[in-house]
């Protein structure tokens, strides 16, 4: 109260009006919320089993593989070290589960994140309205998220993941706008001159040539949700975000180190296997690389440095 | 019925552009309508082209061209005024009559090719007809076929991005001629391209243009590729067009100032021909009459020399009118005919490959049709005038009035001549 001294501006409540809001939606839908929460629940969980039913080491080769068919085989090679160490440190549990809330979130979230992306590109009204709701959702801090997040949907994988893809979600529509509109206008336009319909120059122009800024989006979609997910920890998300609430609360530094520098190796392994997908230059779109792949032998695309 | 008809086509940007419509025909200016936020890009412009020719619109930029341009396939609307393809008003047509117009009627060329980066040039080449929903062995069997008419026959499978400028210049005309639309839009289409490569693709667009038929509204900011290509020709400044009428037309009665200052750094002897500049004789001699009809004929016209024709007007000769006087003091029955020294033409022939012929002669050229008959003649000095014709229009005075002496500095058109 000791700031409304000397001030005729009248105090408004947002915190309880918000909380009056939340309330109201727990004392009227729970059960909605109680249900979705189930079958978010049942999903993520799902993912997570399968990520932990494959064997370390078989999962650590696959996902080596991955790595060399995008990017090198030195990028394989400190994948794979880099993984190992993660499973030495006894984290590979913790680890797949993180995995798992990242791979769920980044798929939520760039689903959602295209489709408005390129809605903001075609229509100013959509660009302007995105825009602050954006910025809103991008710095509001976190943790504020998870309040709400938990009482709605209770404690576990839920609210860390939805707060997961509501923070991680920005950057993908963002990106996505910013890629479209990018793309050089006298093609677009020559897209138009032959008499091709809005959705064949959204389809054949557009989203290909959009395609690395695109990426680059979702290379930030998937580090902010690596980020979140362990803050998520907090809501009672399982993983490696957990196990570094724990070691603060227990003030365990050696567990701290050994959840943070697993966090670290998903996290330069998932940006470098992006940024790969990404690239620079429309010939390493997706397409393109599958084209490729599908004409080409394995040994050609090694020299070739893919 | 003409390919392109536009009449009276306004195209401003800006918000609610029709207030600048009605000012700009109540007499406002441009700058006036700048102060109002808008921007009057096209103003007032109408011209029509005719199936098979092409049409070149001609401006520096910011002169509103490509705006012009757009406004024919409605990648722009006009603001007002409208525009008639094949006698049909697309301004009206709904977005599906727009597009099956724009698939059926009109293709066109981009200023920086806009190809895709991620198809293969036969993509590329197929892309209109793809959009057509044609299948894709027809597709690939039709861009192949216009691949080797811009002359990139078995480069179907590189990717763009494996061609020099000038060859993916030819992949997007490829495009547009495998669309097989009867008219064809090009937006400064060789503007991007170095000096040797935008010759030579002149030269392949007028060729293709001959045997194809195809109708080609061309735009450029070079006047010497528009004198080149085009069989008419839009002079076009600050979003209206000046003038209209062929490259001959253009160079000898630009219609103000502006045309005419703009034409004056052509090289009028790379457009003009022998036809735009010959004379017709005064008069000629039949091939039977004596040396003493050729005196008569001579001293009535004041003329040095006299050309003597055949009665199928094939030339048979010239005399020299010294040379005729002395004939007839002694008495001669024949004409003392010249004929090795002279030099013949035709009328298409540019006067640049006119002035070795007129040098190494002290007679006139002669300019003869393809069946040998005469046309016309061309003087040196005729030669030398049509030359300085393009000059600004000065005091009027053509250099062989101007009185010997007097130069006026203003005027460097006489002042180079005499």
């Amino acid at each position: 109260m000791d700031d409304q001294e000397g001030t005729f501006i009248p105090v408004i409540e947002v915190g309880e009006w918000v909380e009056g809001r939340v309330d109201w939606l727990t004392g009227n839908f729970r059960e909605a919320f109680r249900t979705f929460s189930d079958l978010l629940g049942t999903l993520i969980n799902g993912l997570i089993d399968a990520l932990l039913f494959v064997p370390p080491d078989l999962m650590i080769l696959l996902l080596a593989l991955l790595g060399f068919a995008l990017r090198s085989w030195q990028f394989a090679l400190g994948s794979a070290l880099g993984l190992s160490a993660v499973v030495a440190m006894g984290m590979w549990e913790a680890a797949m589960q993180t995995l798992g809330i990242v791979v769920f979130a980044t798929v939520v979230a760039v689903l959602i994140a295209v489709p408005i992306g390129v809605l903001a590109a075609r229509n100013r009204v959509v660009s302007n309205i995105t825009r602050p709701v954006l910025d809103f959702m991008q710095t509001m801090p976190a943790f504020v998220y998870l309040v709400p997040a938990v009482i709605l949907f209770g404690i576990g994988f839920v609210p860390g993941l939805l707060s997961t893809i509501v923070f991680a979600l920005p950057p993908g529509v963002r990106l996505t706008e910013l890629g479209i509109r990018q793309v050089d206008a006298e093609t677009v336009e020559a897209g138009q001159a032959f008499g091709a319909t809005p959705r064949q120059i959204l389809r054949g122009i557009q989203l290909p040539l959009a395609t690395p800024t695109i990426m680059a989006g979702v290379n930030q979609v998937i580090m902010l949700a690596l980020s979140m997910a362990v803050i998520a920890g907090m809501a009672g998300a399982d993983g490696l975000g957990k196990l570094i609430v724990e070691s603060i609360a227990r003030l365990n530094v050696g567990l701290g180190a050994e959840a943070g520098l697993s966090v670290v190796v998903l996290a330069i392994y998932l940006d470098r296997l992006t940024a790969a997908i990404g690239g620079s230059g429309a010939d390493k779109s997706l397409g393109a690389m599958i084209r490729r792949s599908k004409g080409r032998s394995m040994a050609q695309r090694v020299t070739t440095g893919i | 019925m003409p390919a392109i008809e536009a009449n009276e086509v306004f195209k401003i940007f800006g918000r609610r552009p029709e207030r600048g419509v009605r000012a700009l025909q109540e007499g406002k200016t441009r700058e006036d309508l700048r102060k109002q936020g808008l921007t009057a890009a096209v103003i007032d412009a109408s011209f029509t082209v005719d199936p098979g020719e092409i049409f070149v619109v001609m401006g520096l930029s910011g002169s509103g061209k490509s705006t012009l341009i757009r406004t024919v396939n409605r990648l722009l609307d006009p603001t007002a005024g409208s525009v008639v393809i094949d006698g049909t008003d697309i301004s009206s047509l709904d977005g599906a009559a727009l597009r099956r117009v724009r698939r059926e009627k009109i293709s066109m060329v981009f200023q920086h090719f806009a190809l895709l980066p991620h198809r293969t040039v036969g993509e590329n080449a197929a892309y209109g007809l793809k959009v057509q929903g044609l299948n894709r062995s027809d597709r690939e069997t039709r861009a192949e076929e216009a691949l080797g008419m811009v002359g990139l026959g078995g480069w179907g499978a590189s990717m763009p991005s494996e061609l020099s400028g000038g060859m993916r210049q030819r992949v997007g005309l490829a495009r547009a001629l495998a669309a097989g639309t009867d008219i064809m839009l090009m937006d400064e289409a060789f503007s991007a391209l170095d000096p040797l490569i935008r010759r030579e693709m002149q030269d392949q667009l007028i060729d293709l243009q001959q045997r194809l038929d195809k109708t080609i509204l061309f735009i450029t900011h070079d006047l010497n590729e528009a004198m080149r290509l085009g069989d008419h020709i839009a002079m076009m400044r600050d979003g209206r067009i000046e003038q209209i009428g062929t490259a001959e037309q253009i160079l000898n009665n630009p219609v103000n100032n502006y045309v005419a200052e703009f034409v004056q750094d052509v090289d009028r002897t790379r457009v003009l021909t022998a036809a735009n500049v010959m004379e017709q004789p005064v008069a000629v001699l039949g091939a039977g009459a004596g040396p003493q009809a050729a005196h008569k004929l001579m001293r009535e016209h004041q003329l040095s020399w006299l050309l003597v024709v055949n009665r199928d007007r094939t030339v048979h000769g010239l005399v020299w009118s010294h040379q005729v006087a002395t004939a007839v003091r002694e008495g001669q029955e024949d004409l003392p005919l010249y004929r090795d020294g002279l030099r013949f033409t035709t009328p298409d022939t540019t006067l640049n490959d006119l002035f070795v012929d007129a040098a190494s002669s002290p007679a006139p050229l002669v300019v003869r049709d393809d069946d040998g008959h005469l046309v016309g003649v061309i003087p040196d000095v005729t030669l030398l005038t049509a030359m300085a014709n393009g000059q600004p229009a000065g005091n009027g005075q053509s250099p062989e009035s101007a009185p010997p002496g007097i130069q006026t500095p203003t005027d460097p058109s006489t002042a180079e001549v005499i």
